[in-house]
């Protein structure tokens, strides 16, 4: 059965160009970029090479480019050299719906007796710029703010956030694993001093990332070992997967177009037609300030689980924030975050969409959604006749 | 991704007894919509006290919808006495297992049929005593004991996935330690109380051969050593070494780090090896 593939924000099909970029160096070319014969010494130019295809998409210079081994990696060094270097400043500033490779750092340094602030967000998952100034304290080495969340696709002002962080002499950092390759950015324009990106979310392979480091940011490597990175990241290159996400970052400059009209319309389409077909749903996030590509709709009185065991007998792939996917045993924290209603948090569901999805992709899932949600409403307890009561909103009646 | 049983996908995918009953003998209700699982069950029991009917509504996960269809399939046609005594076990055997994080949907279940059936006899459900242990969940005190009692648990990562119960902000989860601290605590006691029986000494004897046979010969005959059964006298049991063992200058490490506490492990913990004088 051919799959419907519609959860993009989660991991991306690896373009077939990278993967015959990156043959290569996985057969013949396997020489180490650091040794001195040119069969390994070779390898450094085309790491060169990826490095200013990296840097041309997010307008940066080649010496600004970091790889990485993932963009949990990335964020976890931007976060770390912020402190490191600023020995006199023990506060960070971050959002309450960050990444769990952000949040969980945070909340780590936070235990370890850092000063954390994370702020929250208004009911469409937006941040409240007034909070943000007023967060920012004498004190504060670091603000880390995400540029789209990857479960609504909200996108965060990232630019105006920036600039606070310059006036106030603040470092800034931004998780940007979501919005690269899907929305153009430009270091130049914007005032960001640290940026994280991820590979397999834009067409490349996992295992891959990168951290974009502004000239003249002071910087500390995470990982310490050898000269690899000019010293600012120890371990031998993962030479086929940085070729790869070099090669990924140009087609993503290619595809730009692609991503800011076809693929929105494929996603509004989808979204308008499910909530047309299904009752009692609702739409997470902000309506337009958000990613292109994604769509996060709740629908009541059913469970996300129950929803994606479908969606995947009918081929569909898919991703929920309800409790029984996200591995903990609450829904999403960036619902939570948002104060989505109990009735509906745990019926979210992502659709995540590509360059590589058809209006054939779309049509399925507006086909078989519908009765999904029909199917599993009509095992469930609850309706619009029949609300829960107050106290079975409630966890005290739990048991 | 779960990894879910065929049974327990066949039973999400075809749900059995799904639907109320209109004039039902009995009704529970469980879980809340809080806590992302909710189940209401029906029953109609006839009057030879048996269930004849049971439906039920769900709203949750894969494995709450197959473990709430496992259980009105349980329960059909079992005496109400009979039913009492099913516990989550049976719901998780019936449906050929269910992954440990998904425990608590086979103990909503028998809460569920708990609630129905004191509900038929117009009482209290016993779960719903005890104290809140567990705020994010409204987990009990009384109900964290029995789980842990009836499934033998024994850390609070497991009695999250039996309960929940600490799977919110963990800061119950103290409490849910001491609560295991006391059960399992409560059982040792039980256990002296009623000491188990002696083994006669032909029981014994045959034990220990059967440990020597299966267990220490072959591991010794790697060495080309050997082993034999002297005598055995309450817990004194003589043995002497064959082969390579019997001129080893390491044969007592053999004996006392190996035979005995093998025999320890195996027959009795009160054992003691005597080698027979050579």
């Amino acid at each position: 059965m051919s799959v419907v593939y519609l959860d993009n924000n989660a991991t991306s099909a690896v373009a077939p160009e990278v993967l015959e970029a990156m043959l290569p160096f996985l057969t013949g070319r396997y020489g180490n970029p650091s040794s001195m014969h040119s069969f390994g010494g070779d390898v450094a130019r085309d790491i060169r090479r990826a490095r200013e295809q990296v840097a041309a998409l997010l307008g940066a210079d080649p010496d600004e480019v970091i790889f990485t081994s993932c963009g949990t990696e990335s964020d976890s060094t931007a976060i770390h050299s912020a402190l490191e270097c600023n020995p006199s400043k023990r506060h960070i500033v971050t959002s309450r719906v960050e990444h769990p490779a952000v949040r969980s750092v945070c909340k780590w340094l936070a235990s370890k007796g850092f000063g954390l602030t994370e702020l929250s967000v208004n009911p469409q998952g937006m941040l409240d710029m007034a909070e943000m100034e007023q967060a920012i304290r004498p004190d504060t080495a670091v603000v880390s703010v995400m540029y789209a969340n990857n479960e609504t696709g909200v996108i965060f002002p990232v630019a105006r956030i920036a600039e606070l962080c310059r006036e106030r002499g603040v470092l800034f950092h931004t998780d940007a694993v979501q919005a690269v390759g899907k929305l153009p950015i430009d270091m130049k324009r914007n005032a960001f001093d640290m940026l994280s990106l991820s590979g397999h979310k834009l067409h490349a392979p996992k295992g891959v990332g990168a951290l974009i480091v502004r000239k003249g940011t002071k910087f500390t490597p995470f990982l310490q070992g050898g000269h690899q990175e000019r010293g600012r990241r120890a371990g031998t290159e993962n030479v086929a997967s940085i070729v790869g996400l070099g090669l990924a970052c140009e087609l993503a400059q290619r595809w730009i177009e692609d991503e800011k009209t076809r693929v929105p319309r494929l996603r509004d389409r989808l979204e308008k037609e499910l909530m047309a077909r299904i009752p009692d749903c609702r739409l997470n996030g902000h309506p337009t300030e958000r990613l292109p590509n994604t769509t996060n709709i709740s629908f009541e009185f059913v469970e996300g689980e129950a929803i994606l065991l479908l969606l995947n007998e009918a081929g569909v792939c898919a991703s929920s924030g309800s409790a029984c996917t996200s591995g903990s045993l609450e829904p999403s924290h960036v619902l939570r975050a948002m104060g989505v209603p109990f009735t509906f948090a745990h019926g979210s569901i992502r659709l995540s969409l590509s360059r590589y999805n058809s209006d054939a992709d779309v049509d399925c899932v507006i086909e078989k959604l519908p009765g999904i949600i029909q199917r599993l409403r009509a095992i469930s307890p609850f309706s619009r006749d029949r609300m829960p009561s107050p106290a079975m909103l409630s966890p005290e009646h739990s048991h | 991704m779960w990894d879910y049983s065929e049974k327990l996908k066949e039973h999400f995918f075809h749900p059995r007894n799904v639907g109320e009953i209109a004039n039902p003998s009995g009704v529970g209700e469980v879980g809340s919509l809080a806590c992302g699982d909710a189940l209401t069950l029906y029953i109609k029991v006839n009057d030879k006290g048996v269930i004849e009917e049971a439906r039920f509504k769900t709203f949750g996960c894969g494995s709450a919808i197959a473990s709430a269809s496992a259980l009105t399939e349980i329960i059909k046609g079992k005496t109400v006495e009979e039913a009492e005594k099913l516990t989550n076990q049976d719901i998780a055997d019936y449906l050929g297992g269910i992954p440990p994080e998904k425990m608590h949907c086979s103990v909503m279940g028998r809460e569920a049929l708990e609630s129905a059936l004191a509900n038929f006899r117009g009482v209290k459900a016993p779960v719903q005593e005890g104290t809140i242990v567990c705020k994010c969940f409204g987990v009990t005190d009384v109900e964290i004991r029995r789980v842990v009692r009836e499934n033998h648990l024994t850390s609070v990562e497991e009695v999250t996935n039996y309960t929940k119960a600490g799977g919110g902000c963990g800061q119950c989860k103290p409490a849910i330690e001491k609560l295991i601290a006391g059960v399992i605590a409560e059982e040792a006691d039980a256990r002296k109380a009623a000491p188990q029986k002696r083994l006669t000494n032909i029981q014994k004897m045959k034990l220990v051969e059967e440990a020597l046979e299966r267990e220490i010969r072959p591991a010794l005959l790697m060495d080309g050593g050997g082993i034999e059964l002297v005598d055995v006298e309450g817990n004194r049991v003589t043995v002497a070494l064959r082969g390579t063992c019997a001129h080893c200058p390491g044969s007592d490490a053999t004996l006392g780090n190996y035979v005995e506490k093998k025999l320890r492990e195996l027959v009795d913990p009160d054992i003691v090896l005597v080698e027979a004088p050579k």
